[in-house]
């Protein structure tokens, strides 16, 4: 009886403690990068490291952000995001619906095919892909980009929504149209309701994915580059101070979007429990 | 006026046929119970009526309409679902003025039909609150209210009672059968539960395989099953069934069953061949047991006594059949015991046995 209990103390020990390492792992990386990026450009060259921002300071990302080309990257990369973000919704809504709701003609054939647009890596694509981009005289534009993060953005979208959909119980839709809702009110005032955590988390993703995306960015665009295909190319001639402020300020939008959205991505996961 | 009309409505599922050809008739305000086991098409010809379901063939008639292509929403209808159905996004106040605010009823107009929707289910108090905090039965209540709410001319509830316990599904029948009588709708009511059936229709419609076999009042269905699904189906214990053998001697009609002699009334004699295998419909309440030997009665063994406290259940072997008899509380039975059983000859119903109909 006691060794039961101790065991179940144990297992929960260790649990925590690997919980801890994890999350150790991911964050001191990202911790380290915001005390160099708010500390002078000078305390970087220093030795031993130091493990908080003293003095606080916020000259190494101004530097950054002063440097050539910086804020209209930002700029492109926000446009980018944001539109990519609505024609993702725009199509991948309807689309996780239809396949949620409707048994159609060739419904797992498309479903498999939505996946497989994901098995050609963006390496191989990549090319064909610029070509066909400047002949359509699409080239180095931030708005052919965002049809390309669409794309990429599509495939996951359209499977999380399909999911988040399949969980909203179809009887309430039909309760909808029972007591008077056409089929587009039952879905407005029913099921989008229901659906908009597990909407909101794919929205999160979409964003990230773009803001984060630099294979498609570097190869579609010469002069209207995003932020990440920015500091790619200008990495190896930087100084330092300018390499951990550029990954501070890609990485923050990222963190304070997850910190706002989590409530919902927790409940979209424990949707599977529920 | 909310007369319902099905004409030969047929719906299948791939090469199942749900609904043959049903047609039927449900009369302004009454309450009709589709009943039958599990399969047999009643949730079928339910949402057929609602409109959730497009019907393969057929036509369906709500008042003077002809609703067969109309959606839900045009058809008068509410609905209660098995599962409830309440959206859990709104408050129980949201959920049952929902309806009212597809009607784009003005507020007063929506706080009144609320309030006494709510307060006709006894749940007044719980209107502020959200479907998660509330109980499953409570949540059974905001979904009766919320159909009850918009004043259709048709109601249609699909199991209400089957998601909740015995003792809360009791007291929700009785609670149902006052609430419907106040509400002047045509209540169309889907079930697979015998007791329910008998105890709230005016009408059961008993179906089987997609057909409706009987449809009748309760006690009419109870007394005079028409055929010998329907008797074994509805009851509890279920309608014995005796095998008996029909004799035919000139202008004597007589039939031979468990070892006695009965004679068929004489409006059913003409129906009847010799030598034709004939059953014999008996219900255990009409089945007098006696521990001495009687004159014209079936004499059996006892095989299994179930004290049920109002009476004693007898299983009683007769022959090679079993005979399940109701026999009084204070009647003591022991197994193995010799048992004479007088059965009331004009309750019994004579079954065509190949066919499985009543002899009429």
């Amino acid at each position: 009886m006691k060794s039961a209990a101790l065991k179940r103390y144990l297992g929960r020990a260790l649990t925590y403690v690997l919980a801890i390492v994890v999350a150790l792992w991911v964050i001191t990386p990202i911790y380290l990068l915001g005390v160099a990026a708010f500390s002078e450009q000078s305390a970087i060259y220093t030795f031993p490291k130091q493990f908080i921002s003293s003095p606080f300071s916020t000259d190494t990302i101004a530097f950054f952000l002063r440097s050539t080309g910086v804020s209209k990257a930002i700029t492109n990369s926000v446009i980018v995001a944001l539109l990519t973000l609505f024609f993702t919704m725009l199509i991948g809504t309807p689309a996780g619906y239809a396949i949620a709701r409707f048994l159609f003609r060739g419904r797992d054939a498309f479903r498999l095919l939505i996946v497989s647009t994901r098995a050609f890596p963006i390496v191989i694509l990549s090319i064909p892909l610029a070509v066909s981009f400047i002949e359509w005289d699409l080239y180095d534009s931030v708005y052919s980009l965002a049809l390309m993060h669409t794309a990429l953005a599509l495939p996951f979208t359209i499977l999380t929504t399909s999911s988040v959909f399949a969980s909203v119980p179809r009887d309430l839709e039909e309760a909808a149209t029972t007591l008077g809702c056409n089929q587009f009110e039952a879905f407005l005032r029913v099921a989008l309701p229901l659906a908009l955590p597990g909407l909101a988390a794919a929205m999160l993703f979409t964003f990230v994915l773009s803001w984060n995306e630099v294979f498609a960015a570097v190869i579609l665009t010469v002069r209207n580059r995003t932020l990440p295909a920015l500091v790619l190319t200008v990495l190896d001639v930087s100084p330092t101070p300018y390499k951990f402020a550029g990954g501070f300020v890609m990485l923050a939008p990222s963190l304070v979007f997850m910190f706002f959205i989590r409530k919902y991505l927790f409940n979209l996961w424990g949707r599977v429990t529920k | 006026m909310a007369e319902i009309k099905l004409e030969n409505v047929r719906k299948s599922f791939g090469k199942t046929i749900a609904t043959r050809d049903v047609s039927l008739t449900i009369h302004d305000r009454e309450f009709m119970v589709l009943l039958g086991p599990s399969g047999c098409g009643k949730t079928t010809l339910l949402r057929g009526i609602a409109g959730l379901d497009q019907i393969d063939s057929g036509r369906i008639f709500i008042g003077d309409q002809d609703v067969t292509d109309l959606p839900p929403r045009k058809r008068r209808i509410a609905m209660v679902f098995q599962s409830y159905a309440v959206f859990p996004h709104l408050t129980v106040y949201e959920n049952i003025a929902f309806g009212l605010r597809m009607q784009r009823m003005a507020d007063a107009e929506v706080k009144k039909r609320v309030g006494s929707a709510a307060e006709l289910l006894h749940i007044t108090e719980l209107l502020q609150r959200y479907p998660a905090q509330v109980s499953g039965g409570q949540r059974q209540r905001v979904a009766v209210a919320r159909a009850i709410a918009v004043q259709a001319a048709v109601l249609l509830m699909d199991e209400p009672l089957s998601n909740l316990d015995a003792l809360l599904r009791l007291e929700m029948r009785a609670e149902l059968k006052r609430l419907l009588k106040e509400v002047n709708s045509t209540v169309v009511y889907v079930t697979h539960d015998q007791v329910e059936a008998l105890s709230l229709g005016d009408r059961i419609a008993v179906m089987k395989d997609g057909s409706i076999l009987q449809c009748d009042t309760p006690l009419k269905v109870y007394d005079y099953p028409a055929t010998q699904f329907v008797g074994s189906f509805i009851g509890n214990p279920p309608m014995n069934f005796l095998t008996g053998q029909v004799k035919v001697e000139g202008s004597s009609v007589t039939i031979n069953a468990g070892g006695s002699t009965f004679k068929p009334p004489s409006s059913i004699q003409s129906a009847l061949h010799d030598s034709a295998s004939i059953l014999l419909g008996i219900r255990a309440e009409n089945i007098e047991a006696s521990a001495t030997a009687v004159d014209g009665a079936l004499s059996g063994s006892v095989l299994v006594v179930e004290p049920l406290g109002s009476h004693n259940l007898l299983t009683v072997k007769v022959g090679a059949e079993y005979v399940k008899v109701n026999a009084h509380a204070d009647a003591v039975f022991q197994p193995d015991q010799p048992i004479w059983l007088k059965i009331a000859t004009d309750k019994i119903r004579w079954i065509d046995r190949q066919s499985g109909m009543a002899v009429a």
